[in-house]
């Protein structure tokens, strides 16, 4: 029966993560923005608290995003940790998006160790903090094309390259590290390993200054004959002409949604601070009469809330997919796109509404509006969304559809 | 206790037709269709159903007479919540969908240029739409319909799945289930026994939902349509607009300003003396017949008052969801279409939809339509539950509007120069779909 009212088990979880968000993330979301590669300690007392919450079955664990293995009966629907992970993520980011990324043990790479690990390597990573390495110098959005290798020495791979853009690369114990095992066999031969922080050879080039999220560090890393023991090599060694990048790239099915939901939490954030001051504004919204029946800012306000609903909807319908079982790359990607391209745009055009205060740094409609524009780019910009999209619908290959 | 023992019993009630009923007996009709062979329900074709064996809606002067007795009017109890986020309809919803689109896609698409450029719907088309039950899916099992809770989440779906033959055609076969379901969700025992029966019978009346005024900015809360009171009733006086098939119509659901009450709803027969309609034709639409209707000192009963002060902002909101749902199966319609144009299409070598700048502008048409679909979806879900859902409603107008007119102006684009000429369907959806964010009242899911 269709239905798209939150579930009322996930209640309490969604009013556990909007008060971590109200005590810990708000308080702090001005601080760390401007003490840029400061480690928020306050994260440390948050996330033992969250560590608590989801032992007992709630809270906001990267952990939840491994594809949903639970026995379901025939039939039945289900809403599980893909879903309340969604809804934890969005409340947090309404919070602040920068500091959830600095959130110890929810890192991107633990999502990935969560896609693709067997149990043994579930096992060897719990209650470790795992950033994500892809990007190169050279290699952005073709991720296919990256130039980091790994070379089998006995019972290591010895891992020579560079990588940028590594989210929590200072402060995670490890970082999910992609590689070629052969560059003349294409995607096939990518893997991840999953590489200590203080394995020799590992060095940390420098941190970026950023536009937004600066509360998050972005690590730059230079690989310098790195040896990673095999067993740290995730999902199959084989180079698999088929499916191997399918391997990897199936973490993206997972965390693109969660970007999504991250950029749902930015905007509503965004719209919730703007309609209080347009309140002020003495302009009030109103869903009955038409739109151009009302103020102008009504009616911006009322098309950006439009586009919210749908960000929010396609967000939740890509984790419900998940947690059915059902394949959903393509509404993975029509979430992420939406999400992406609706947060930066409502943002922004929330300061625009609010004039000086929602320029000014008293107020933090101006670092939303910083922060969002990330989600239209990290786990495949916009573009690349587009490109998914298009080849799904079109029923084309990336050699047709480039 | 007369009426109890009088109420039992072989043949004194009509069969029940339940939803699945009713598709089924549709699927008879439509024998030879491809859903047919699927389900592997064998039938002999029967074209003559098609024929003008239907009176059809040359009764403009039906006599409207309460048959029956109730005590009390009849409503839908809302859906039970099943407290799970869901996206799978129903069996029956599933049922239903696939066989009025099935009847979209072999019967409204092939007839609808003709319709466009007459103005007119064929009146079997119309009559096949009413026996796929249209108007019975939201009218309660005890009033001769297969409804068994609130409808709204089935009336989008088939709304949306109608669309996706023609938005014009759509509106024509929904038009008098605007005024059916209104009847269910406000009227009173007396208008309900009074009229309802002839939109479960075989010979649904041509019936609309008229609300709209011919005027800039129009808002449906603030209305020229005047009523007053008088010692038998109220007058009624004013103009409506872009009313669908308002020359044949024999009933409308009048909005207007009721002094000292607001914006109200009155029944209005069409063979009420002062009643008249003109042709309106538009850009769009056109299948419907749409007209003005022009009401000049008009007296009805004081029965004609149909519900109380709440019921119109709730009939606003229902009409503009009837809209959305339009707009998405129009959407839907306009992706399928520009998706095989673009990768048949050959341009420098090979096919158009190998370049970014076509392939980018499919994308965002398939992701805004399902973002259409969804926020569509749960106002109408909402509306089923019993929840609260002006703001759902309201939102999803808003998304139908601009991205639904993106997404039509984008499908002529993307056919170039063919996308203008009428060889293809993409200009008509075009002018279809710009109609979705201007128009108040006409459907009621």
């Amino acid at each position: 029966m269709i239905n798209l009212e939150v579930p009322k088990k996930f209640t309490t979880l969604v009013d556990q993560a909007r008060q971590a968000a109200v005590a810990f993330l708000r308080p702090n979301s001005r601080k760390y923005d401007q003490a840029e590669h400061t480690y928020p300690k306050e994260l440390d007392t948050l996330a033992a608290l969250l560590d608590g919450l989801s032992a007992s079955g709630g809270g906001a664990g990267t952990g939840g995003v491994r594809r949903s293995s639970a026995k379901r009966k025939k039939g039945e629907v289900v809403n599980s940790s893909n879903m309340s992970l969604a809804l934890g993520t969005m409340e947090m980011c309404w919070g602040d998006a920068g500091l959830l990324l600095s959130m110890p043990r929810q890192g991107l790479g633990n999502a990935a160790i969560a896609s693709v690990a067997d149990e043994s390597q579930l096992a060897r990573y719990k209650g470790k903090w795992a950033a994500m390495a892809i990007t190169e110098p050279d290699t952005g959005s073709d991720s296919g094309a990256i130039r980091t290798t790994a070379v089998r020495d006995g019972d290591f791979y010895v891992l020579n390259g560079e990588k940028i853009f590594v989210t929590s690369g200072e402060r995670a114990d490890c970082v999910v590290v992609w590689a070629t095992l052969d560059r003349s066999k294409g995607k096939a031969a990518i893997k991840s390993f999953v590489v200590d922080r203080d394995t020799p050879g590992f060095e940390l080039v420098r941190l970026e200054h950023k536009l937004g999220i600066r509360a998050s560090d972005t690590a730059h890393f230079r690989l310098d004959n790195v040896r990673v023991p095999a067993e740290n090599l995730l999902g199959s060694p084989e180079i698999l002409p088929d499916k191997g990048f399918a391997g990897v790239m199936q973490t993206f099915d997972n965390t693109r949604p969660l970007v999504a939901a991250m950029a749902v939490g930015i905007a509503k954030a965004a719209l919730e601070e703007t309609r209080r001051l347009l309140s002020e504004a003495d302009i009030e919204i109103d869903y009955d009469r038409p739109a151009n029946s009302q103020p102008a800012a009504a009616a911006a306000f009322l098309e950006m809330e439009a586009d919210y609903e749908s960000a929010y909807l396609l967000t939740l319908q890509a984790a419900w997919m998940a947690d059915n079982g059902k394949p959903n790359s393509l509404q993975a990607s029509y979430a992420k796109a939406k999400a992406g391209r609706s947060a930066t745009s409502i943002t922004l055009r929330c300061v625009e509404l609010c004039g000086s205060i929602g320029y000014a740094e008293n107020d933090l409609l101006e670092k939303w509006s910083r922060d969002a524009k990330i989600m239209d780019i990290f786990e495949g910009t916009q573009q690349i969304q587009q490109l998914i999209i298009a080849r799904r619908l079109l029923g084309k290959t990336s050699a047709e559809l480039k | 206790m007369v009426g109890v023992s009088t109420s039992e019993g072989l043949g004194a009630q009509p069969h029940k037709r339940t939803a699945v009923g009713a598709a089924m007996s549709v699927l008879n009709r439509l024998a030879g269709a491809p859903l047919l062979a699927r389900l592997g329900i064998k039938k002999p074709v029967d074209r003559v159903v098609y024929g003008a064996t239907k009176a059809g809606f040359t009764l403009a002067n039906r006599t409207f007479r309460a048959t029956g007795s109730q005590s009390k009017p009849q409503r839908l109890p809302s859906a039970g919540d099943s407290g799970v986020f869901d996206l799978n309809p129903t069996e029956d919803q599933q049922l239903i969908v696939e066989t009025v689109r099935e009847f979209a896609a072999e019967q409204l698409r092939p007839a609808a240029a003709v319709a466009d450029d007459k103005c007119s719907a064929p009146p079997e088309l119309l009559s096949t739409a009413a026996e796929l039950g249209v108007t019975l899916v939201g009218v309660p099992e005890s009033l001769g319909g297969v409804a068994t809770d609130r409808s709204t989440m089935t009336n989008v779906l088939v709304a949306s799945a109608l669309a996706e033959g023609d938005l014009g055609l759509a509106l024509a076969c929904l038009a008098p289930a605007a005024v059916s379901n209104a009847l269910v969700l406000w009227g009173d025992e007396e208008q309900q026994a009074t009229y309802l029966p002839a939109f479960v019978g075989d010979d649904v009346p041509a019936a609309a939902l008229a609300i709209q005024e011919p005027r800039a900015v129009f808002d449906p809360f603030s209305l020229r349509t005047k009523a007053y009171r008088t010692s038998g009733g109220f007058v009624l006086d004013g103009v409506k607009s872009l009313v669908p098939r308002a020359a044949a119509g024999e009933l409308f659901v009048v909005a207007a300003d009721l002094e000292g009450r607001g914006p109200a709803l009155f029944l209005v027969e069409s063979s009420t003396k002062g009643v008249s309609a003109e042709a309106e034709p538009a850009m769009g639409l056109r299948a419907a017949g749409t007209g003005r209707l022009v009401l000049s000192q008009v007296s009805v009963p004081s029965t004609a008052l149909l519900g109380d002060s709440s019921s119109y902002a709730e009939c606003v909101r229902l009409a503009r969801l009837g809209w959305c749902a339009l707009a998405v199966g129009t959407g839907q319609a306009v992706l399928s279409y520009v998706t095989g144009y673009v990768n048949d299409r050959v341009a420098f070598g090979e096919p158009v939809s190998h370049r970014q700048g076509v392939a980018f502008k499919v994308a965002d048409i398939g992701t805004e339509l399902d973002g259409m679909r969804l926020v569509t979806w749960r106002a109408a879900s909402r509306a089923a539950l019993g929840l609260p859902f002006a703001r759902e409603v309201a939102l999803a107008r808003k998304l139908c509007t601009d991205k639904g007119m993106t997404i039509g102006s984008d499908g002529v684009q993307l056919l170039g120069g063919h996308g203008f000429v009428k060889e293809h369907p993409v200009e008509r959806w075009y002018r279809d779909l710009r109609a979705v964010g201007l128009m108040e009242g006409a459907v009621l899911v």
